[in-house]
């Protein structure tokens, strides 16, 4: 029996539910409800899994066809489902880390009074993400590529009475139409050239594709996975949405739906085989915002603002691997980076809830303390990401970089870059593990007066609640997006968060050490990945020879140490002034918002302007003047219908009469 | 004598033709107006036999009987409404009935 449409149903269902039920089920049920349903779909993606690990490797492709939803002529589209390895490994980890961050929210929105709407937003959220994995065609994709932006601007301004948290979800959401523009065109440039949305029609017609064209659709789609996976120029939203809860931080902008435009490119692989240089723009675009979010990552005094802009540097990562056409690198990278990044900010998030939801590392310190499993969870995340071995990231990593490095004539450069970006992960996550976990209480220091006398007035509230666990994170709940700064007084003692949500975070964690025994490159028998991948891609570039490839990885341990070693010397040791370190120019993400505010709203206003007046006058002035036209004619015809039935007569006559007199005079009768 | 060909059918067609038509246009009386109408429509039905039988084609008697039929119903239908507006409106003529004017 074929169950793929039970994947994204179940999620769905479960959204209805909480639709409709939601507030009756309240808290914690809607929280158990919502797991409950991402559970059960992760157990259907199990079940498909082995059926298709049963059948022979070429055939490992189930489809499903529920209904035809457009039948227009020859552009037909169905809601059918495409269970091939490539969809079946997204679902694997979309509805396992899914799962895991539902059970992890049930504690973090505890006490919050929108908690069912969490879960209602966090399920419709996994039904569109898994039908823009499955989907069979371009527009289901969309579909599903839609849904999961509508669900990310909900969730961004979740806590929407802040208008910060409202603004970010505006620019989320704004940003990502842009890309969202070139994905539509890319469908109908597909359409017009291959004659089907279908990715089993595009597959076989894709090396009929002239060149050019195939270079302009794989740019486009890039646009739109530029937008959804936060690369330069669009990368500006991902920092902006930690405005989030921390748990969709963790499951939207760093495991799930900005890897979107990573699985668009690779699910189109047939046709970027024959896109030349548009793979160079994919690479270099990646390798460029790799460093340049990296950059600014190590000046960051928010925690999540790290990780935020570590995914953006880590998915810089994934598209120089697909734009290397390495694609199974950027898989494998996409599937460890899905597994630390969401222990790393369900970490952080465990640690801010413990803080009174004060995000500003510089208040942290010496945590592990207070937080054992949260300590030892982030370490291991920290390691893995940081690309020290036998952890995931290395593994994945070291593949990506392996591949750039044999990526033609440009690829040591780009090599070169992923290595010093590299080096630059792990000094930024050494950095946060040291603030962190580290070195001396900091929220104990009042130096500033002005908040030392308002931390006082808070006292009284902060004792009450501190005796009651759950009336604490209730309160913090509160301020969390309403009041950033104040919550934290001097005599606070951070505490470990309920069991919800330090048991996904010891899972994760294990992920996170073995999950590079999926890809192992030890010759061909451990490389399982890359024979389950086999199937569906049309071409993968080969890797460099294995006396290279020790190189490469012994050369990313050196910087992955020297990384740590050099963040150890200026956080730990001090020997190192941080304001060498820490520019302005870093702290402030190279000045990008600030120029894009400054074009957007000095030179480019008046050019949107223009093109708004443009649409007002011409556009519209087109539409309404043919109304206005047939309205005016209309008014002055209006007189002749005078309701007189004998001058009707008198109007027949007299026409009767002059056809008669036509046909006599002219048809020589 | 004159012979009695087919010129003094149309002629007396077209004279009873015009005279419905004049009286159409000239009279207010709705019932009159209806009586009209039936003129002309006999006119026309007049021509039609007549060249039914000048042409020996049977095509022209078979649309009299169309036009018969048609002329039947329409004066179900007209003197129904003529009924009701008179029933309404005590000696209304034609030119009171306007409401439908632009």
């Amino acid at each position: 029996m074929n169950l793929i449409w039970l994947i994204p149903c179940l999620p769905l269902f479960g959204f209805l539910v909480l639709l409709v039920a939601g507030r009756k089920l309240g808290d914690p049920g809607a929280g158990w409800w919502g797991t409950g349903v991402v559970a059960a779909s992760f157990l259907v993606v199990v079940k498909v899994f082995f059926d298709l690990l049963a059948l022979p490797e070429e055939e490992r492709s189930l489809t499903q066809t529920l209904f035809t939803w457009i039948p227009s002529g020859s552009f037909k589209v169905s809601i059918g489902f495409l269970a091939d390895p490539l969809s079946i490994l997204m679902c694997l980890f979309i509805t396992g880390i899914g799962a895991l961050i539902h059970l992890y929210s049930i504690g973090y929105m505890k006490g919050d009074e929108k908690f069912s709407k969490f879960f209602l937003y966090l399920n419709l959220f996994l039904a569109s993400m898994l039908l823009l994995v499955l989907g069979d065609n371009l527009l289901l994709t969309f579909l599903g590529w839609e849904g999961v932006g509508t669900c990310s601007y909900l969730l961004i301004s979740f806590w929407h009475t802040d208008p910060a948290n409202a603004s970010a979800g505006k620019k989320a959401f704004v940003t990502n139409r842009i890309g969202d523009f070139g994905f539509m065109l890319g469908t109908f440039l597909v359409w017009i050239t291959v004659g089907s949305i279908n990715y089993a029609d595009i597959g076989p017609a894709a090396p009929m594709i002239a060149g050019g064209t195939a270079t302009a659709i794989a740019l486009l789609f890039f646009l739109g996975a530029v937008g959804k996976s936060a690369q330069l120029p669009l990368s500006v939203w991902l920092p902006d949405a930690m405005a989030g809860p921390t748990p969709v931080s963790a499951l939207i902008h760093a495991a799930t739906m900005v890897t979107a435009g990573v699985y668009l490119i690779t699910r189109l692989n047939p046709i970027m085989a024959q896109a030349g240089w548009a793979n160079d723009v994919i690479a270099w675009t990646g390798a460029i915002t790799a460093l340049v979010a990296a950059s600014i990552a190590i000046a960051q005094t928010d925690i999540k603002k790290v990780l935020a802009y570590s995914t953006v540097s880590q998915l810089g990562y994934m598209f120089l691997a697909v734009g290397t056409q390495t694609y199974v690198a950027g898989i494998f990278h996409m599937v460890t980076h899905a597994f630390f990044k969401a222990l790393l900010f369900l970490g952080a998030g465990s640690v801010i809830m413990a803080m009174s939801h004060e995000q500003d590392m510089r208040k942290f310190g010496n945590l592990r303390k207070y937080l054992p499993v949260t300590f030892a969870t982030f370490m291991i995340g920290w390691l893995a990401i940081s690309g020290i071995p036998p952890l995931a990231g290395f593994w994945s990593k070291d593949e990506v970089l392996a591949g750039a490095f044999n990526a033609g004539p440009a690829g040591p450069v780009l090599w070169f870059i992923g290595l010093l970006v590299a080096l630059m992960t792990a000094f930024y996550m050494t950095r946060v593990v040291i603030m962190t976990f580290f070195g001396s209480e900091k929220w104990r220091l009042t130096d500033d007066p002005h908040e030392a006398a308002e931390s006082a007035d808070l006292e009284s509230e902060d004792v009450e609640s501190s005796d009651l666990v759950t009336a604490s994170v209730a309160a913090a709940d509160h301020g969390d997006g309403h009041d950033d700064h104040h919550g934290l007084s001097p005599d606070h003692t951070p505490q470990e968060p309920h069991w919800t949500m330090t048991a996904p975070l010891v899972i994760l964690a294990g992920l996170s050490i073995f999950a590079g025994a999926i890809n192992l490159p030890f010759g061909s028998d451990f490389k399982r990945l890359e024979h389950w991948l086999e199937p569906t891609l049309a071409y993968e570039h080969e890797l460099p020879p294995v006396p290279v490839l020790v190189l490469l990885a012994c050369a990313a341990i050196a910087v992955a140490s020297l990384g740590i070693f050099l963040a150890y010397l200026v956080y730990s040791k001090q020997k190192i002034a941080v304001e060498k370190i820490e520019r302005p120019v870093l702290a402030h993400a190279w000045y990008i918002d600030e120029t894009y505010a400054k074009v957007a709203g000095g030179p480019g206003e008046a050019g949107f302007q223009g093109l708004a007046d443009f649409d007002g006058t011409v556009v519209d002035g087109a539409v309404n003047g043919v109304g206005a036209g047939v309205l005016g004619i209309g008014n002055k015809l209006r007189p002749i219908q005078s309701g007189l039935v004998r001058s009707y007569a008198l109007g027949i006559s007299i026409g009767g009469a002059l056809l008669l007199a036509f046909i006599v005079t002219r048809m020589n009768l | 004598m004159l012979a009695l060909n087919e010129t003094w059918y149309l002629v007396l067609a077209a004279m009873i033709f015009t005279i419905g038509s004049v009286g159409l246009l000239t009279r207010k009386n709705p019932l009159v107006m209806f009586m009209c109408v039936e003129l002309m429509l006999n006119a026309v039905n007049l021509t039609f036999v007549t060249f039914s039988k000048a042409l020996d084609d049977i095509a022209g008697q078979a649309i009299v009987f169309f036009v018969m039929v048609v002329a039947a119903a329409e004066v179900v239908v007209g003197l129904g409404i003529i009924v009701a507006i008179m029933r309404r409106r005590q000696g209304a003529n034609a030119d009171d009935i306007s409401l439908m004017r632009g």
